[in-house]
């Protein structure tokens, strides 16, 4: 190594002690301490609601069928980044593109959803103070939409660096994607635990 | 300065000391920070000191310099002792001892250790210490904030959390300092695993750099809970949710406005989750420091390298089943008490294991007292003394007696005061070579040795004693009560221990600044030791090793007989 070394020279180099690059093992890192996070605030939810009093069922006072149909928007997402992430691999550039474009999309139909949903609640005066209940809800889906939005601001950035060549043709370019997606199956798992917690159950 | 478009990128000032990607930097960053909040945290102690010692009087010299409302007349009012006790807890804890102890000798030790060129992720490292010096200054600003600083105390219980002012400021500066160590954990772990120079297997990597990565296990897998718990406390106060707000309840005289049917111990548990790894975060480290100093200065191996390393391992496991030993008295189940009573006595195997091995690794070696070795050694019967004085809180029945007195508080300072951070201190005597091409002076070293030590046990047993006698803890005036007259003469002693603490460390900081331009130039390995970070220039250039080096061995191999010098480096092909 010399004194002028790059520190991304060696980031995206897979010749390391675990055969797995840097940036993936950080990646697969940070997911699980989000677990750890998104664990707390399951058991403080089933914590909070076997000592309640009294607790809604979620069918009873939540929109259900939104909640459906956003959870196949979210899994169809998943669907497309996988599809994104092989046209990466395949170096096709313009399939890269429209998968990538479908699953922002995808990912912004479920805000618009979430927001209808919530819109809903607020009209009726119902807001994280009204009840332990919603103050689970609230907290619960508004951190999982913000790490949706951080999905958004990360798949946008790899969409635009995808139209500049000299990104796209950097050699740490598959493994970004790959990261991504990563972390988009993850917040689509999170709701897909947060569906039938907060509505089904 | 200009880029230049031929040669090498001449980095500009702002890059190489401010905006550094480079690990050396960071360290050095965070060393410099962390020391100053240090003092700062110290400082807030002192104030409390004197209002513990002669309650009542005004603060001399500064007294009149507080407003009005924080000290009428001098005299410190009960609202800022609270105040000046939540925020000397937090920032000790956060913002002090656990930066110096991985942000600092991590960063700048750990990757020389395993003979890596840096960080796995530079820009990461620097966003850490980015992040980490905005939360740091913003919990600061509490004191000047509109309702004043946090007065709950550093553990932050509801209800009193969520109706006291000043807890805000205190919820968004603990988000920010989270993110920012939860980076420096994954940053750590990543750097540990994929970045050791050939044949640094793991059972050759040296003790400190094990305990770097249980530690950082534990920050990974500990912090996020006390970040979903501190956004679910968050939300109580500023949406006036109900997470940790009971039913009914009644603040001066009035009901709480509140939907109520949350659970106060709901965070009890959440926070201790985090905080009692969070006490080992604090202790590893520093043991790492400890068994790497005594190597070197007793020229023989490690006793029990492998058994130091299982209990590391031991202790980072089961530190995540104890937390509730801190809650025996909080109205939780009794039998719960129990489950929690039998892991804290397990836990204390492995720590008594890693203790016995130190111990052991004295024996029958040709001991060099210096500087670094003389705060080793002390660390250890200083911290025997906070481990054991922590046996009788752990079991329920003589808990209930000890809870909340001052012998709580001086088991913890033992353990992290005359333990951690004076290993902290032996660390900088041992690498400052490293850091900065020069050695520290000998003579005021053994003054800030011999004063801080003598002024440690002044402060912290005293606090023993009065906690025997049933003395409590958190008491803005200790002779509003009768009960706690009979010790208050500790106090006072207590108090004075804690001004020539502060007294001592002035050696020290003259010693480290005027080191750093005037000390003795040393050689690359000053110490003759045997790890890796001894096997490049002092300091070391960008990217550390002129070649990556090789590793033949373990770390510890010091008087292998018949060879002619005694100490065997690991990259030494010979």
């Amino acid at each position: 190594m010399s004194q002028t070394y790059n520190p991304t020279e060696f980031m995206g180099n897979a010749d390391t002690h675990s055969g797995v690059t840097n940036a993936k093992l950080g990646v697969w890192l940070f997911l699980a301490s989000e677990v750890m996070l998104f664990a707390t605030l399951f058991t403080s939810y089933i914590v909070l609601r076997m000592a309640a009093v009294s607790w809604p069922w979620g069918w009873d006072v939540l929109n259900v069928p939104l909640a459906t149909l956003n959870t196949v928007i979210l899994i169809t997402s998943s669907v497309t980044i996988v599809m994104a992430y092989a046209k990466a691999y395949d170096k096709d550039k313009a399939g890269f593109q429209m998968w990538m474009a479908a699953t922002l999309l995808l990912s912004f139909a479920f805000l618009v959803v979430k927001g209808f949903e919530y819109g809903h609640e607020f009209a009726l005066g119902i807001a994280p103070s009204t009840s332990v209940f919603y103050a689970v809800y609230f907290t619960m889906t508004g951190l999982h939409g913000l790490h949706i939005l951080g999905g958004i601001a990360v798949n946008a950035g790899l969409l635009y660096m995808s139209t500049v060549d000299e990104h796209w043709q950097h050699p740490l370019f598959l493994g970004r994607v790959e990261g991504a997606g990563l972390y988009w199956h993850f917040v689509d798992i999170v709701w897909i635990f947060l569906f039938p917690a907060l509505y089904l159950l | 300065m200009s880029h230049d478009e031929h040669g090498h990128h001449e980095l500009s000032f702002k890059e190489k000391y401010i905006f550094s990607v480079d690990h050396k930097v960071i360290g050095l960053q965070y060393l410099i920070t962390s020391f100053l909040f240090l003092m700062v945290g110290f400082g807030l102690m002192m104030l409390m000191r004197w209002q513990l010692a002669f309650p009542g009087t005004p603060i001399p010299l500064i007294g009149n310099m507080f407003p009005a409302e924080l000290a009428p007349n001098g005299v410190m009012s009960g609202e800022f002792y609270n105040s000046l006790g939540a925020m000397h807890g937090t920032i000790m804890v956060f913002l002090g001892v656990v930066p110096l102890a991985v942000g600092a000798y991590g960063n700048y030790v750990m990757p020389l250790q395993i003979g890596a060129p840096d960080m796995a992720f530079p820009r990461m490292n620097m966003m850490s210490y980015w992040l980490y010096l905005p939360g740091g200054i913003m919990m600061l600003s509490s004191f000047i904030m509109p309702g004043g600083a946090a007065q709950s105390g550093w553990t932050s219980y509801p209800p009193l959390s969520i109706i006291n002012p000043g807890q805000t400021v205190w919820l968004l500066s603990m988000v920010v300092l989270i993110t920012s160590s939860l980076l420096g954990a994954i940053n750590f772990l990543v750097t540990t695993i994929n970045l050791r120079a050939p044949g640094m297997s793991l059972w050759r990597m040296p003790i400190f750099v094990w305990a770097q990565f249980v530690t950082a296990v534990l920050l990974l897998l500990a912090f996020p809970p006390l970040e979903a718990a501190s956004v679910l406390q968050l939300m109580d106060r500023v949406f006036h949710t109900s997470f940790y707000m009971p039913k009914d309840l009644v603040v001066l005289g009035k009901a709480y406005a509140g939907s109520g049917g949350g659970q106060p111990l709901l965070w009890q548990h959440l926070f201790w989750f985090l905080a009692h790894p969070e006490v080992y975060v604090l202790v590893l480290p520093p043991m790492g420091i400890v068994a790497e100093i005594i190597a070197n200065n007793t020229r023989k191996p490690l006793h029990g390298y492998k058994t130091m390393v299982f209990s590391m391992i031991a202790i980072g496991v089961m530190s995540f089943m104890v937390w509730a030993h801190h809650m025996f008295i909080s109205g939780m189940s009794a039998s719960l008490g129990n489950f929690f009573l039998v892991t804290t006595m397990i836990i204390s195997v492995p720590s008594v294991a890693l203790m016995t091995c130190l111990v052991f690794s004295l024996k029958g070696g040709s001991i060099r007292y210096n500087v670094p070795m003389l705060f080793a050694l002390a660390f250890i019967p200083l911290f025997a003394i906070g481990g054991l004085t922590g046996l009788p809180l752990g079991m329920t029945v003589t808990d209930i007696f000890l809870h909340d007195t001052y012998y709580v508080i001086a088991h913890f300072h033992f353990v992290v005061v005359s333990g951690s951070i004076i290993a902290l201190m032996g660390g900088t005597y041992y690498w400052f070579p490293k850091w900065y091409g020069r050695k520290m002076n000998d003579k005021l070293g053994l003054i800030h040795f011999w004063g801080s030590v003598a002024s440690m046990v002044g402060i912290f047993a005293p606090m023993l004693f009065m906690g025997l006698a049933g003395a409590s803890r958190r008491l803005y005036d200790p002779t509003a009560h009768l009960h706690n007259l009979p010790v208050q003469g500790w106090n006072v002693v207590s108090t004075c221990a804690a001004y020539s603490l502060f007294l001592f460390q002035l050696p020290f900081i003259y010693n480290f600044f005027n080191s750093m331009w005037n000390g003795e130039k040393t050689v690359e390995n000053p110490w003759q030791a045997t790890t890796l970070e001894w096997a490049c220039p002092s300091p070391p250039p960008h990217g550390n090793f002129a070649k990556t080096p090789t590793v033949y061995r373990g770390p510890y191999e010091y008087s292998v007989p018949g060879r002619e010098t005694d100490f065997w480096m690991q990259n030494d092909p010979s």
